[in-house]
Order: structure tokens, then C-alpha cells, then sequence
């Protein structure tokens, strides 16, 4: 048995814990996974959806070079309700939903997740390194998403107003738009997470949610904040009408709602860990 | 048994039920050093067995340790332990090397010594040549081996092996027992299960028999045989006047059924009393009244135990 491994792990201080060993095996289930989700059949649908607002815009931004009749203003508002509406209510919901609830799920479903659970590692251990897994697939696919479409969508207004557009607030507004990306990567994972170990056929709560997040707007604000998009909405750099019929809530300051929405993650993951030392395996049941 | 719980495997009053199904029920077992195989028909419970010794299934009640350690924590337990499961799945896209080299980065080791002990455990197996190939592409055998080198590449102490010999061809077989029976002289605990009762046979320290999740029998096949006393044993004689010996041995109250061969060039006995009996024939023998060209036992083998402990509804002999 190597040096390098050191079973000690239980009990102990906080400073006695294998890290170093805990740090190497996440390594190691991160190169497995982010290979399973980037490669194979099921990745063909999250690559369809982060392309669809890809094309969207460049067909758009087409659309506008031959129309020329939108105004700086007008096109930040229009991309405001399409990243809104459509690349963060749907194309990352949906897609953070296939990739987190594919994780154990999935691995469930090939019949490979047995080899994990006979591997010397932390179930805990196993949850962080298949969930950062997870954030770094969506992160890295949303993240060229929302770039690439704002390219697209810039792009149609030619070179000076570009460069005045990026030295005034753009450059802020694209930060913003690409933290909340990542920041709804984060939030909609670990809720995914949970959700592919709680239920043994996740789709249905996951459209609940989807109904629940979408509805966001006509809920009182006190039932606003138990969700994602209440705290993604109000970091939003370019303010969204909700419509007519919206239950108006103060936004939530970006000093609550960030680490708010990375605590309410962390606890999602240690309930997935909870939740995973306590799985069996009998594929034949499922 | 004298030996310390840190060198057994050790099952206490385990029960486990998937709902209102039985899978095993009251195990109670002791499992020392050497080889012991499973035995039983489909869903007699001997994967559930595997499954609950490797924390991948939670027992309904009692208690499981192997060697000492509880299998809720896989972060000691499989520093010792490898699992050859009977599931022939694996992750996608992964050569041969990469599927055993990957999960042993997974363990904690470094590149290196991964790399080492993937080739040194392909190697063990046969499969240096096709290490490099995707697994998807290997034939069924080369699938069953490349799992068993995955479970051996960390160098276990207790092997579990559940159906190890399915789909190899008997070269592959012969080369595997052969395996088998080095790692068990390693000292390894080797507890796996199989339907071929001539092979569990000739492989086998000991044997559990399983019957509807319940142990049937357990122990030595030599030693549960001879503690079968509602079977008498049956032996055949080859000798050159099976009538005459018939004659001799039908009046002792140690024999209780004397058959003549089909080919009247033996005579089959059947016996409670098999010590008694052989006492018998040594003095029938001595008083010169009959040349014995074989004196051979019928039914004390594998197959023979388990067709009268289990019926004929489950193993292929």
C-alpha cells in the first residue's frame, strides 16, 4: 500500500484530516466526470442547448445589421429579456438540470456508479467532486453562452460604438451577466443535485420547479426569495419589467444574495452527502 | 475458532429484506483465510451476500465486519477490499488502462504508482496487449477480466468475486483458478460465488450453501458430506465378483443398500457408516475372497452435497 494513502480519516481535528488525500481523489473524480460530461450521447443535448441563444442572437444581430434600428439602450434592455427569460430561466435551468441530476442519476442508470462506492473514498468526498465536476461543465458551457451571445448581439454595431460601449458600462454589465451565469450554475446544481438522490425519477419535481421559478414574478415576496431566479433577478445589471401583473419585492442587495445563495448551496451539498452515505445499490430496483 | 476478528469476515444474525422480499435471512457466518465459495440456485441470496460485505447493500438487522472494520466506512474498507461485481457495466469511453488507472487516482495514488500498478494488474490478467483498446470493444471475457483486474490492481487482502468465471473461455479459465489459487497462498481471503460445482469444487477451501437467502450448510465439502446423516454415503467397489461382495456386506447393519454396476464389474454401496464399512472391506480383502481394483466414494463431492441439500432446481454440474 502506498505512503500517499492514508486511511486515518475519522475522528480527529479539523487540522488531522487526511486533506492533501481528499484533495487528490476530487482530482481524480473530477477528470473522470468532466470527461463523462463533455463526451458521450449525453452531452449532445446540453450542447444543443447552450448553442440555441448562440444562433438566436447571431441571427438577430444579422437581423439589426440589416434594420439598423435599435439603439444602444434598446439592444442592453432586449438582451436583459433574453438572458433573463431564456438563457437563465430555461437554457441554464434545463441544462444545469441534465447535467447535476445526471451525475449519480446517470451513473445509476450505466451502471457504473459501483465503482466509486467500492473505491476508499468519502462518500462525501465523492458528492464535492462530482458536483464541482458538475459546476465546471456548466460553468464553462453557460459561461461561453452568455459571451458568445453577447458578442453577437454587440457585435452588430460595428466597431466604435463597441469600444465606447466596453469602456463606459459594458464591461461592468458583461462581468454581471457572466457572474450570474456562473452563479446560476452553482445555485441550480446543487439544487439538482438533491434532487437526482432524492426522487428515482427526478423530471417531475424538476418541471415544478421550473413552474415555480418561472411563476417567480407572481408570487408574494416572501415566497420570492425561496427560490434561485429571486436572487439571480436582483443582481441583474439592466433592470426587467416583470409585467403588469408582478408582485412587486424589493431586490435583494448583491451582499445578501450572493453569499445567501452560496450558503443555501452548501447546504444543499452536505444534504446530498447526508443523503449519499446512506444509498444502496441494487440497479435491478431501479 | 481461535482466530481474531481482524483476520475474519464475520456476518451476525444478518438479515435483509428488499421490501417484503426475502434476500437473506439470520446469516450467521465465520469466514477464515483461503478460498470459500457461495453456492446456491438464482436468488438464493449469494449477491446480496457479496453486496452486504462491501457496504454497496445495508443489512435490514444484525452486524457485518471484514476484518474488523464496518462496511459503512469505505474510506477504510476498501484500502483492503476489492469487489469484482457480476455487473458487466462500465464508464464510457475508457481504454482498458485508463478505467483500472483512473479509479486508482481515485484511491489516492499518485500517477506514477498508478501507472505501475494498472500495468502490473493488466498483466496479471492477460490483458497488457489490449490495454491500450476501449472497453466497449473488448469481448465479454476480456470485459470479465479487465473487472478483475480492477479489483486486484490495489493489492486487497479480502477479494470478493462474484461469478468470476462467466464468460471466459476455458483457456482464460484455467489461467484464472490458476490466479485464484496464487492469491489464495498470498493469504488472501477469496470469497466468491459460482454455478459451475465442479470448478467451486476443485477451487474451493470451503463452501456456503445458500438456499432462499438461508445458509443451508457450511464448512469443508468433505466435512458438511459427512454430517449429511440422512444420506447414507454411496461408494463404489471395482472388483472382480461384485456378487459375492454383495453377498458378504448385505447382512451388516452398516450398509443399508448394495446395487450391482451396470457392467457387474462393481458394486455400489450405500452406508451411514463409511469408516465402518471400509473396516469391512479391508477384512473381506485380507481374507483374500475378492481382488479390489477400486474402492471410490460417489457422492461426497460438491455436486452431490448440494443436489440433496438444495435439489436439482439450481446449479450446472
Amino acid at each position: 500500500m502506498s505512503s500517499a494513502i492514508d486511511s486515518k480519516s475519522l475522528g480527529g481535528t479539523w487540522k488531522e484530516q487526511p486533506w492533501s488525500l481528499w484533495g487528490r481523489q476530487i482530482l481524480a473524480i473530477l477528470r473522470l466526470e468532466v470527461r463523462k460530461n463533455f463526451i458521450g450521447k449525453r452531452a449532445i443535448l446540453i450542447y444543443l442547448l447552450a448553442l440555441g441563444p448562440v444562433f438566436m442572437m447571431a441571427a438577430f444581430a444579422i437581423q439589426m445589421k440589416i434594420q439598423s434600428r435599435f439603439g444602444l439602450a434598446e439592444i442592453n434592455e432586449i438582451f436583459a429579456n433574453i438572458y433573463e427569460g431564456f438563457i437563465l430561466r430555461t437554457v441554464i435551468f434545463f441544462g444545469c438540470a441534465w447535467i447535476f441530476m445526471n451525475l449519480f442519476r446517470g451513473e445509476v442508470v450505466d451502471k457504473s456508479l459501483h465503482y466509486y462506492f467500492l473505491a476508499p473514498v468519502r462518500r462525501e468526498v465523492l458528492v464535492v467532486g462530482k458536483y464541482v465536476s458538475g459546476v465546471m461543465t456548466a460553468g464553462i458551457l453557460f459561461l461561453c453562452t452568455t459571451a458568445l451571445s453577447l458578442f453577437f448581439l454587440y457585435l452588430s454595431f460595428g466597431y466604435p460604438q463597441n469600444v465606447n460601449y466596453l469602456d463606459g458600462p459594458g464591461f461592468g454589465q458583461v462581468f454581471t451577466y457572466l457572474s450570474i451565469t456562473l452563479l446560476a450554475c452553482v445555485g441550480y446544481g446543487a439544487f439538482f443535485l438533491v434532487i437526482g438522490l432524492l426522487f428515482r425519477n427526478p423530471i417531475i419535481p424538476a418541471l415544478v420547479a421550473y413552474g415555480w421559478e418561472w411563476l417567480n414574478f407572481l408570487l408574494p415576496p416572501v415566497l420570492k426569495k425561496i427560490s434561485v431566479i429571486h436572487y439571480l433577478h436582483s443582481l441583474a445589471p439592466v433592470p426587467v419589467s416583470e409585467g403588469p401583473f408582478a408582485m412587486l419585492a424589493e431586490p435583494t442587495p448583491a451582499w445578501i444574495s450572493v453569499p445567501g445563495l452560496l450558503l443555501v448551496t452548501a447546504l444543499a451539498v452536505v444534504l446530498a452527502s447526508l443523503q449519499i452515505r446512506r444509498m444502496q445499490i441494487s440497479y435491478s430496483g431501479e | 475458532m481461535d482466530q481474531s476478528p481482524e483476520q475474519l469476515i464475520v456476518f451476525e444474525d444478518v438479515s435483509k429484506f428488499y421490501g417484503e422480499i426475502l434476500g437473506v435471512n439470520r446469516v450467521n457466518l465465520s469466514i477464515t483465510p483461503g478460498i470459500t465459495s457461495l453456492v446456491g440456485p438464482n436468488g438464493s441470496g449469494k449477491t446480496t451476500l457479496m453486496n452486504l460485505m462491501t457496504g454497496l447493500l445495508r443489512p435490514t438487522r444484525g452486524r457485518i465486519s471484514v476484518l474488523g472494520i464496518s462496511p459503512n466506512q469505505p474510506e477504510v474498507l476498501f484500502h483492503k477490499l476489492g469487489y469484482c461485481s457480476q455487473f458487466d457495466s462500465f464508464p464510457r469511453g475508457l481504454t482498458g488502462f485508463q478505467f483500472i488507472y483512473s479509479y486508482l487516482r481515485v484511491h489516492g495514488y499518485m500517477r506514477s504508482e498508478a501507472e505501475q500498478l494498472s500495468m502490473k494488474a493488466l498483466d496479471r490478467v492477460g490483458l497488457v496487449e489490449a490495454a491500450g483498446r476501449k472497453v466497449a470493444a473488448y469481448s465479454k471475457g476480456m470485459r470479465q477480466r479487465v473487472r478483475l483486474a480492477q479489483s486486484i490492481a490495489h493489492g486487497p487482502v479480502v477479494l470478493i468475486l462474484d461469478e468470476p468465471l462467466n464468460g471466459l473461455d476455458p483457456m482464460a479459465r484455467a489461467e484464472t483458478i490458476r490466479l485464484f489459487r496464487q492469491l489464495a497462498a498470498e493469504g488472501l481471503h477469496l470469497i466468491m460465488s459460482s454455478h459451475i460445482l465442479h470448478e467451486v469444487d476443485m477451487m474451493s477451501d470451503r463452501v456456503v450453501l445458500l438456499n432462499n437467502g438461508y445458509v443451508v450448510a457450511e464448512g469443508e465439502v468433505q466435512g458438511v458430506r459427512d454430517e449429511m446423516d440422512e444420506h447414507p454415503m454411496q461408494i463404489l467397489i471395482r472388483c472382480d465378483r461384485p456378487s459375492a461382495l454383495a453377498s458378504r456386506v448385505f447382512d451388516q447393519d452398516s450398509v443399508v443398500e448394495a446395487r450391482i454396476h451396470a457392467d457387474r464389474g462393481g458394486l455400489f454401496v450405500k452406508t451411514p457408516d463409511a469408516d465402518g464399512f471400509y473396516l469391512l472391506l479391508n477384512r473381506i480383502v485380507v481374507e483374500g475372497e475378492l481382488n479390489v481394483e477400486s474402492v471410490a466414494p460417489v457422492d461426497d463431492d460438491l455436486n452431490a452435497v448440494y443436489q440433496y441439500l438444495i435439489g436439482s432446481g439450481g446449479g450446472n454440474s
